[in-house]
């Protein structure tokens, strides 16, 4: 077509390069709520939550998209604890719509109902994320801590009646891995066109849950075949995506695609962060968007810059081939197992500390199966006032 | 498979073009954007369920009319075809 040889060459999935010149944020992540009515043993939320009074207003949402649409921003993700605890989340859908943002609900699907779907799709929502615990009612309850499988699968039946976009959530760990096909038959009863299997990430409250959580090896192992065949089966019907335990991983995660590289976090009080997580690394300092425009933050916050770019790595990332693949992996994840949020990622196997990933793995792997088997004692997370 | 070329192509649900002002234009998708320009723009504007794959095909042959009308074909086709696997894209 035209002269040019390769096929409509001036497509490409949107990126950004790897160097330290600022790109534009592409995704917000709008923590509208740490509100929920599910208890998560893996919740991303941090331990300690914010309540419900030091929530942002309608207003401050509606202007935050605005900017983040001005700044580049094409995708806004609203998130919580439970976004549908919020009683304006209609005005924020409509308000994220107007500002030109691709609006994806993640969502327990608990407080919906068909005329709040209905409502919802008709205020411009374009992709519903509806997460599940597990193929089975049991195992769903106790993980979220409260019954919540059922509805679920109503909400699911729902959605049929909609022309909009369905996400199937399905977060794995060492007591729902082993239902894969179950959650398959679940996604292709469905009208979900993606599903993912995310196996749990440690950090927060999945931290503290740790020792219950992870796959054994044999588990992971099994569990990708599993979803190789299931990926080949389904092709254009469902896109699969799985992400594996990155302890179990050669190279850590480009988690968050990069430190300040493409994404950015609202928290429910107007905190802007780098990631989920940020808040456990010590002498950060966040900015927060009652008080500064989101593009001021994002080109000036201290937090934002950082980890920025290569200035900040160690060895061996400093001179790593794959620096600008993964960008050293996890800072939260750094911190909390080497105690240095600047160090290479302790999962990655060139990293001075990968030892302690693997003795963890180690341990875990090698324990009587009766042990690991067992229902735990979890911990669950609370709900703020 | 190659898309029939009496079928209607249309976005699939959750994905959609951003508003004509917006620049660049770009195909929203569930986690995902692709910028579009020229054909691929001239394309993904008529996949709305009323034009047949044969419309597209000709409708863009008259555009580029100094390309090889072969090639105009199998590009499209192609272009159908990788979109509908990316489940962007049905065909009615």
């Amino acid at each position: 077509m035209r002269e040019r040889s390769s096929r409509f060459s001036g497509d490409h999935t949107v990126k950004t390069r790897m160097t330290t010149e600022l790109s534009n944020p592409l995704a917000l992540i709008a923590e509208l709520t740490h509100r929920c009515p599910l208890h998560c043993v893996y919740c991303s939320n941090p331990l300690e939550m914010q309540s419900r009074a030091n929530e942002l207003s309608t207003e401050t949402w509606s202007r935050v998209f605005k900017e983040a649409a001005q700044a580049g921003v094409l995708q806004a993700d609203f998130t919580g604890g439970e976004p549908l605890a919020r009683t304006d989340i209609l005005e924020l859908v409509r308000a994220a719509r107007a500002a030109g943002l691709y609006v994806n609900l993640i969502t327990s699907g608990l407080p919906m109902d068909e005329a709040k779907l209905a409502a919802l799709v008709e205020a411009g929502l374009d992709h519903v994320q509806l997460s599940f615990q597990g193929a089975r009612e049991e195992i769903a309850n106790e993980i979220s801590g409260a019954r919540s499988h059922e509805q679920k699968l109503r909400v699911l039946e729902w959605l049929k009646q909609h022309r909009i976009a369905v996400t199937l959530n399905f977060v794995i760990h060492r007591r729902n891995i082993d239902q894969l096909e179950e959650m398959l038959a679940i996604a292709e009863s469905s009208n979900a066109t993606r599903v993912e299997f995310a196996n749990v990430q440690y950090y927060g409250w999945a931290f503290a849950n740790r020792e219950n959580l992870l796959p054994t090896r044999e588990q992971l192992n099994h569990s990708v075949e599993i979803l190789k065949r299931a990926q080949e089966r389904l092709k254009g019907k469902i896109r699969i995506q799985f992400v594996v335990p990155d302890y179990y991983a050669k190279y850590p995660k480009p988690c968050m695609g990069g430190w300040g590289r493409k994404l950015l976090l609202i928290t429910p009080s107007g905190d802007a962060l780098p990631c989920h997580a940020a808040q456990v690394i010590p002498g950060l300092a966040f900015e927060n968007v009652r008080d500064k425009s989101l593009r001021e933050i994002w080109e000036h916050s201290p937090a934002f810059q950082k980890f920025r770019g290569e200035a900040w790595m160690q060895e061996p990332c400093k001179t790593c081939d794959r620096r600008d693949q993964d960008f050293g992996g996890c800072r939260c994840q750094a911190l909390l197992l080497a105690g240095d949020a600047a160090a290479t990622d302790p999962v990655c196997s060139l990293a001075p500390l990968r030892p302690k990933v693997d003795a963890i793995l180690a341990g875990m792997n090698s324990a009587p199966r009766a042990e690991i088997f067992v229902k735990p004692n979890w911990l669950y997370r609370p709900n703020p006032s | 498979m190659p898309p029939d070329l009496t079928s209607f192509p249309r976005l699939a649900p959750g994905c959609r073009l951003n508003d004509k002002s917006q620049q660049p234009r770009t195909l929203l998708m569930p986690e995902r954007a692709l910028r579009l320009n020229g054909p691929s723009l001239e394309i993904v504007e008529r996949c709305d369920g009323k034009h047949t794959v044969q419309q597209i095909i000709t409708d863009l042959q008259k555009i580029y009319s100094k390309a090889v009308p072969q090639k105009v074909e199998s590009d499209i086709l192609g272009y159908l075809a990788l979109l509908h696997e990316q489940r962007a894209l049905d065909f009615t």
